[in-house]
């Protein structure tokens, strides 16, 4: 492998994780949205240079897939039901913009403490492939975790699981198979929770999952 | 011989679904419990010969069942032959008795199906031979016996009895587990691999205590016993039977293959341990006894003291193997066994005896009951030949081996330590004490019950049980009688056990005259329970006989002492806790912290007086309570966790991985 390949997969892993920081500050549902596109467009981005590289036609696929499905079909959707819900002008008080930038910078730097020490022997494209999906990983994880609302909770999920996909791409030899049906239970989660969210606002007026708390008596 | 008893127990673990379906036929119970019968009865003649063979064969069989790499191991030796006939003795006069008695049954459904696996299961970890084995049957053996203990469930006391007993025998089987747990790092769960290794003496003394908990949990020894005075008397009757009369034992086949055969040869310490349990333990429970009012539980509290008296027999065992004194420990080994067996007989005996009287009146408490030996005269007549065999009085079984346990008690000063010297004496007073007390109790038991005036419209109207059952406490009466008439058969047939796991055998006592048994040297001491029972029934018929000879024959029937009152009411006779009284108050002060609070009414007041008695228990106050209340409040904080936010499960979950993350990083 060329330095040059390297370095280009080595960027669009980065932008990944860079998308990941923008979406953690995102106030606003219809901004986290388009962050969360941009996100999925980056991702399919770098599995198809990783087709490319690898030689992996398969990949292609994947890539289309994440393309179609997670940057075009699931924000558009989301879109629609949030301007169904009305909830587009609703702003989250998230941690504190500083705050969680910080954790977010120290989870990056100790999925990268991780990965760079439990895997000297692979090579370097997977090495620094699977340090920044676990990044990917670990910074959806803290979206979900700093949001109140369903649907940024959602979008920090979809975008888990694209750190998911990324270190499956990156590790030599996934069938499309898995690929495939890892995108449908995605899909099939999006329905999901889709449906709930609209069950959830007919009960609650809101989708502020602080209702349910309420609603369940829970003590905080 | 090991294929006829593994086909048997294949047969009972089959009759387990058939339970089911029969349970819905009118007729289900008899076929089941028939059934049980010829597999038991097969079982137990199979054992028996296994036992008798002189050559004394060893038979061991592999299954491919059970973990994929070690396969179920299986053994037929003395020591399991022993107990496979105390199991199959037991369940055949248990299925004899349930014959008649099973079809009183309210729901069959709960006890048909469970009958003939527990079964099964006793029999399994007898025969078992590797670890997994012998506790997946002890697991299923507890497991089946819970479901018939709450099988009358809608009777709240019983959910309970069947609670307390659920978690007392998942702690005995814990413990168990860790016994072999520590025996498997360097043999692994094959018995034979254990038997050959060399565990050092701190390991071995570990699995010791690990399996005096584990099977004295199950056995019922203080202070593990709280659950068996709840639970056996919970269960159907001829289940209370075989719990009390046979798990029990089961239990200590237990302690006896681990302690005496599995591990390498005694520390001089474990021996001080197992006394120290099993004499207060015979005190402590016949003590107990002594205070109750309902019939089934004054028999699952004499069941402790039973297992008191194994238990003091098999330390004695242990104590003088250790000094190396074989003889002796043959002589105390035996004398437990000997226990076993007759325990088994009478306490199945008592417990028929209690269900028949449950069947005919419908209460357990003494108070309500009385005069019964008019009404059930050959139920009184064999629970009469129980109670005198369970008081270890002569020409009975009873006798016999309290009287083989106190023969190798009174051989201690042979002992070099000092500490054992002083020891032994102390728990040879508790078991006398306890022995006296026992008579006591049954004398309650059975002048409350059977003599007297019927105490309630019930007890007047009770009618005769049924002729299986009374058949099934008429057989084991009789095998009361014989096992004390001729206790030198039964001494012979234990050589094998006792030379296989202390390592030496009593005398011989097949050739003595007269089938006298002589423990030691006849210099000594020796027993003849012909004789006595010759003597004894040669007295009783001449002074009956002169009796009516000599006395007037006219029949006459005319008030019972009546104490010079007009009325003579019922309820002016001795009560259940007027008769043991004196006992409660010579200690029951102490152990009981018995209080008694009189009230007199006014003087020309029309109210009747009142005397309450309030008693605790204070192990269960001072072990069980502050256990369950640590419990609950730590239960009650980790409960906070089951009404969390869905964010804080997220962060939880996320605070764990990163914590996790960190571990591998650092």
């Amino acid at each position: 492998m060329s330095s040059l390949q390297f370095d280009i997969a080595h960027l669009l892993a980065g932008s990944l994780v860079l998308a990941s920081f923008m979406m953690l500050y995102q106030d606003r549902l219809y901004a986290l949205l388009n962050v969360y596109a941009l996100h999925a467009g980056v991702l399919a981005l770098s599995v198809a240079w990783q087709a490319y590289v690898q030689q992996a036609p398969h990949l292609y696929v994947t890539a289309l897939i994440a393309l179609v499905f997670k940057a075009v079909i699931i924000p558009v959707a989301l879109h629609r039901i949030i301007k169904r819900l009305g909830i587009h002008r609703e702003i989250e008080n998230v941690i504190g913009v500083g705050l969680t930038m910080m954790a977010g910078i120290g989870l990056v730097a100790l999925s990268m403490v991780v990965m760079l020490r439990v895997t000297p022997g692979a090579d370097a494209l997977a090495r620094e492939d699977l340090a920044f999906a676990l990044s990917v990983v670990l910074l959806g994880l803290l979206i979900m975790v700093t949001r109140r609302n369903a649907v940024s909770q959602v979008v920090g999920f979809m975008s888990l699981e694209n750190g998911l996909v990324l270190a499956a791409t990156g590790a030599k030899g996934m069938p499309l198979v898995v690929e495939i049906s890892v995108a449908f239970s995605v899909l099939i989660a999006f329905i999901v929770i889709g449906i709930f969210l609209f069950r959830i606002r007919e009960r609650f007026d809101s989708v502020d999952v602080q209702a349910l708390d309420r609603f369940r008596g829970e003590r905080r | 011989m090991i294929a006829v008893a593994l086909w048997s127990v294949a047969v009972l673990l089959a009759l387990a679904p058939a339970g089911i379906a029969l349970s819905m036929r009118p007729r289900g119970s008899v076929v089941l419990y028939g059934a049980c019968l010829v597999v038991t009865a097969t079982l137990c003649v199979t054992a028996l010969l296994h036992l008798l063979d002189p050559a004394h064969p060893v038979l061991s069989a592999t299954l491919p069942v059970g973990l994929p790499w070690l396969g179920a191991h299986f053994r037929l030796d003395a020591l399991s032959a022993f107990f496979l006939v105390v199991i199959n003795l037991g369940g055949l006069a248990a299925s004899l008795f349930a014959l008649g008695y099973g079809r009183h049954e309210d729901s069959p459904g709960r006890v048909l199906p469970f009958y003939p696996a527990y079964l099964a299961a006793m029999n399994v970890v007898v025969l078992a031979n590797d670890a997994f084995s012998f506790l997946v049957a002890w697991e299923f053996m507890s497991l089946t016996s819970w479901a018939m203990v709450v099988s009358h469930h809608r009777e709240a006391e019983n959910v309970r009895a069947g609670y307390v007993y659920l978690l007392m025998a998942s702690f005995g089987t814990l413990a168990l587990l860790l016994a072999f747990g520590l025996l498997a790092s360097s043999a692994g769960y094959d018995f034979d691999a254990i038997r050959a290794s060399h565990p050092s003496a701190a390991l071995a003394s570990m699995v010791a205590i690990l399996a005096l908990v584990g099977a004295g949990s199950k056995a019922g020894l203080v202070p593990l016993h709280a659950w068996l005075p709840l639970a056996h008397p919970a269960a159907p009757s001829h289940v209370s039977g075989l719990m009390s009369g046979v798990m029990t034992k089961v239990a200590v086949y237990g302690f006896v293959r681990i302690v005496f055969d599995l591990l390498p040869e005694p520390v001089w310490w474990w021996s001080i341990v197992v006394l120290l349990v099993g004499g207060p333990t015979a005190t402590l429970g016949v003590l107990y006894a002594l205070m109750q009012r309902d019939i089934k539980r004054v028999l699952a509290y004499s069941t402790i003291e039973n297992i008191g008296i194994i238990f003091t027999g098999l330390g004695l065992a242990l104590a003088f193997k250790a000094q190396g004194l074989d003889w002796v420990a043959a002589l105390a080994f035996t004398a437990a066994l000997l226990h076993v067996f007759n325990h088994a007989l009478f306490k199945s005996l008592l417990f028929f005896g209690a269900g028949a009287v449950l069947e005919a009146t419908g209460v357990r408490d003494m108070e309500k009951l009385g005069g019964l030996i008019h009404r059930m005269p050959k139920t009184a007549f064999a629970v009469l030949v129980g109670c005198v065999a369970i008081s270890a009085l002569p020409p009975f079984n009873g006798f016999v081996s309290e009287w083989l346990t106190f023969q190798a008690i009174l051989l201690s000063p042979q002992l070099p330590s000092w500490g054992l010297k002083l020891i032994i004496p102390a728990v040879g007073g508790l078991l006398a004490l306890a022995a006296a007390l026992a008579a006591a109790c049954f004398v309650k038991l059975y002048g409350i019950s059977f003599l007297g005036r019927p105490r309630s419209d019930v007890a007047a109207s009770a009618h005769e049980t049924d002729r299986f059952s009374i058949a099934a406490m008429l057989a084991l009466a009789a095998l009361c009688l014989l096992a004390g008439v001729l206790p030198g058969l039964f001494i012979d047939a234990l050589a094998p056990v006792s030379k296989t796991m202390v390592g030496n055998i009593m005398p011989h006592q097949a050739g003595l005259q007269w089938l006298t048994i002589v423990p030691i040297a006849e210099s000594r001491s020796s027993y003849n329970g012909l004789l006595v029972f010759l003597f004894a029934a040669f007295c009783g018929t001449a002074a009956a006989s002169a009796i009516h000879r000599l006395a007037s024959d006219r029949l006459r029937r005319a008030p019972a002492w009546d104490c010079g009152y007009p009325d003579a009411n019922p309820a002016i006779q001795y009560s259940a806790s007027s008769f043991s009284q004196p006992i409660r108050r010579v200690f029951g002060s102490v152990i009981f912290a018995a209080r008694e609070i009189g009230e007199m009414p006014e003087p020309l007041a029309a109210a009747p007086a009142k005397l309450t008695v309030a008693m605790r228990d204070l192990i269960w106050d001072a072990l069980y309570a502050p256990i369950a209340t640590v419990i609950g409040f730590v239960t009650e904080r980790i409960n906070l966790l089951q009404f969390l936010t869905i964010r804080s499960y997220l962060t939880l979950v996320f605070a764990a991985l990163i914590v996790l993350l960190l571990v591998v990083a650092l």
